[in-house]
């Protein structure tokens, strides 16, 4: 703030302040018109002219002194900083260190642990629960079962991965999938052969001859990300279609819409929001609820 | 309609404009109460928004508190500053057809908020969510509104303004001042424009706006309903002159400060947040003035409250006006602020002062108006009344306890952490705690809805014929 607006809250906030008081004390006076009116009548209505009530003067007295206090000793008044020195920055950054002091060496222990060890911690995964509680589920869901557009973490199967590494790496840096749309390259009757082909893949009845000219396309627009065969590619986040997991459905209407209009999926990167260690008790968490153990 | 008002016509005053808006009060009331009632009920009940959009929260909300706040609370301001204005000046307004417009004209806008909020169209200004063109709209109406308030007075017949005009008056200009600075966009569309300011000064001018409509639409603006209503409802003197000009002048001064206590914690600077809460505390013997001059002004009428349903009203909303008065200067104290914000202890607050104060002062006062404007004794009911301050009260503090308790329990929760340093609780554990003050708050706000109805009842009988005890007594002789 340049000095001018800072000397102009200063002065604004004094005029102000002495303002009130002025008008405070300038009409005190001891109750000598006690019980008489000021003889001003509006529509049948007369003032008496009570004192201001003691107590009510006190009160406003000890908020106004209690304000000159609070702004002598913190922000307030323009650039001056209060002689406690006090921000919220200075008051959030040592609550922040005060915290990692009691908790840092405990979570830096479980840092220099491999993740499949930690995993099977009970307090690590109790931690974990919580992290995920408060960070996680409001994507995945409380039972990290995941829902429509967001991948179920305890089925085993994965998009990018599910080695520890795997895991962080996408905790870290977050995933960005992209599914193109085929529309206007496989026109409507592509899509629907497409579509009869992946069913057939994941063993559900379908026109063979449909089926049959859709697998054909498969190889040529397809098998590059999802495989030939179609159990697809985890380096770039291309799902396996084989198995009867459907991210964003599998009834024949939904595999066609993803045909058509494609699918963006988007993992946003934990990296600048949660420390080094947490991703680390994290990933544990994600990784044991598909290794769970006996 | 037009023969019935040549009848009830005053020889002085313009009275149609007040029996207008003190009608639109009441029917506002229960159009706005019931759709608080339906979100109370969907925060309960999610799969009460059927899935439509324009039947969501999101946009139901807004509706709510806009019918409330603008279409009940402003309806019942035009009337009684309307009728105060002309009875304690001794003068007709200054132009009734410009009164008029600002019936037809407020009315309009209301309408427009109605069709445009569950549309989704929306400026996302908590309480100023209305799109540009409706924003001009009320611009052009409240120009009008100071005109012929002010024009009034300045053809008073008595020397001294009262102060009940002075609370009318600060509340006119300041909700001009507020409303223009703050809508201040620039259009893209007919129904879209950008802020004229950005990021955090932005959000500054949004809670210097949003905390002055509580300063002075719902507390000045109300209190000039009190000075006139409670003096003349108590038949005895107002308490102290010289109270109103210190609380008066301290109240304006003080308000216009306080709004960085919404933005406590946040990118606003920590000078800004420093300021707002100091006077933010100093507000509170300016606003207790209000209630000290209110209340103190039935000493050697206290007992007409065993009998006097109407005068109950206007006490107990100024014991409700105390109480949040308190409450909010000590939720702008940062320490307190940071377990109440965000938290359902804010929606108590304001419904302490919404339901207690604002409500409650204004169906206290209609109750003294419609027999009034509409040439009778007395209200078709005084039984009915008192059902309805029973409602009203229980239905209140059933509001409000259950949100304190919400309120706290969230935020508390939101804030234990375990031995290890994680937090204790997710954000849903704390919605599931959540849900018995939800249904609480069900209750009390259906049974404040409740009262209304009754007061509905109670004013079309008025307007239609004799009181019931007069009916009585006729057949009692016959």
């Amino acid at each position: 703030m340049s000095s001018f607006w800072s000397n102009w809250v200063i002065i604004l906030t004094s005029i102000t302040i002495i303002g009130i008081t002025w008008l405070l004390f300038a009409n005190r006076k001891k109750d000598k018109n006690a019980g008489e009116t000021t003889g001003h009548v509006y529509d049948g209505i007369e003032e008496y002219d009570n004192p201001l009530p003691a107590w009510w003067f006190f009160m406003f007295t000890i908020t106004i002194v209690w304000g000159l206090g609070y702004l002598a000793a913190y922000p307030g008044m323009g650039n001056y900083k209060g002689f406690l020195g006090w921000t919220q920055e200075g008051q959030h950054d040592e609550e922040v260190a005060k915290a990692e002091a009691k908790y840092r060496a405990m979570r830096d222990r479980y840092l220099a642990l491999p993740v499949e060890e930690i995993a099977r911690d009970p307090a690590v995964l109790k931690m974990g629960q919580r992290l995920f509680g408060n960070n996680c589920a409001q994507c995945h869901g409380a039972d990290a079962r995941g829902g429509y557009g967001f991948p179920n973490l305890t089925d085993n199967d994965w998009l990018w991965g599910g080695t520890p590494a795997a895991i962080k790496h996408t905790l870290i840096n977050g995933r960005q999938a992209a599914m193109p749309a085929w529309g206007s390259v496989l026109g409507e009757q592509g899509i629907k052969e497409m579509t009869a082909h992946l069913l057939n893949l994941n063993n559900r009845s379908v026109d063979p001859a449909l089926a049959a000219a859709g697998a054909e396309k498969f190889g040529l627009y397809c098998a590059a990300c999802h495989m030939p065969d179609g159990t697809g590619n985890q380096m770039m986040g291309a799902p396996n279609l084989t198995n009867g997991i459907w991210l964003y459905g599998g009834s024949e209407s939904d595999i066609a819409q993803t045909l058509r209009a494609g699918r963006n999926g988007m993992m946003p990167a934990q990296a600048k929001l949660l420390s080094e260690d947490r991703i680390h008790i994290l990933t544990a968490y994600v990784y044991s609820l598909s290794h769970k153990e006996g | 309609m037009s023969e019935l008002n040549a009848q009830l016509e005053h020889p002085v005053y313009n009275y149609k404009v007040v029996r207008q808006f003190a009608i639109m009060t009441v029917i506002w009331g229960i159009v706005g109460m019931l759709v608080g009632v339906l979100i109370a009920a969907q925060l309960v009940w999610p799969e009460l928004s059927f899935n439509q959009p324009w039947f969501s929260f999101g946009r139901l909300r807004p509706l709510h508190t806009n019918a409330v706040i603008f279409a009940f609370g402003g309806s019942a301001l035009f009337a009684t500053s309307y009728y105060v204005v002309q009875r304690t000046t001794q003068s007709r307004l200054i132009s009734d057809k410009l009164a008029s417009f600002t019936f037809w004209g407020w009315q309009l806008v209301i309408v427009l908020a109605a069709i445009s909020l569950p549309m989704g169209l929306t400026s996302s200004k908590e309480y100023a969510e209305l799109i540009w063109p409706i924003d001009v709209l009320i611009a052009i109406v409240w120009v009008a509104y100071a005109f012929v308030f002010f024009g009034t007075i300045t053809k008073r017949k008595v020397s001294h303004i009262y102060v009940a005009n002075w609370f009318f008056g600060s509340f006119i200009i300041t909700v001009a001042v507020l409303h223009i600075i703050n809508s201040a966009v620039l259009p893209v569309n007919w129904s879209m424009g950008y802020s004229i300011y950005a990021g955090t000064a932005d959000a500054m001018v949004q809670w210097w706006y949003g905390h002055n409509a509580v300063g002075f639409f719902l507390t000045a603006g109300f209190l000039g309903m009190m000075y006139y209503f409670v003096p003349k409802q108590a038949e005895r003197p107002v308490y102290s002159y010289r109270l109103s000009i210190v609380h008066f002048w301290a109240l304006v001064a003080v308000y216009i400060w306080a709004g960085p206590h919404h933005l406590h914690y946040t990118a606003l600077p920590d000078w800004a947040q420093g300021v707002g809460m100091v006077m933010s505390l100093i507000l509170l013997a300016p606003s207790w003035g209000g209630m000290i001059n209110g209340i103190m002004t039935l000493s050697g009428a206290w007992h007409k409250l065993r009998s006097d349903p109407i005068l109950r009203f206007l006490v107990v909303s100024l014991s409700f006006y105390g109480m949040s008065t308190f409450e909010g200067p000590m939720m702008s104290i940062k320490t307190v602020n940071s377990l109440s914000h965000y938290t359902d202890w804010t929606i108590g607050h304001v419904h302490s002062g919404a339901l207690g104060w604002v409500a409650m002062i204004s169906i206290g006062s209609l109750y003294h108006l419609i027999p009034v404007l509409f040439g009778k004794e007395k209200m078709y009911s005084t039984d009915l009344i008192n059902t309805h301050f029973w409602m009203s009260t229980i239905g209140t503090v059933l509001y409000i306890a259950s949100m304190w308790v919400n309120g706290i329990l969230q935020g508390l929760m939101w804030r234990a952490y375990n031995q290890d340093g994680t937090l204790t609780y997710t954000f849903v554990e704390s919605l599931v705690a959540s849900y018995p003050g939800y249904m609480v708050r069900l209750a009390g706000g259906l049974i404040f809805f409740l009262g209304m109805l009754l007061m509905a009842y109670n004013v079309y009988m008025t307007v239609r014929g004799d009181s019931k005890e007069a009916a009585n007594t006729q057949a009692a002789a016959a």
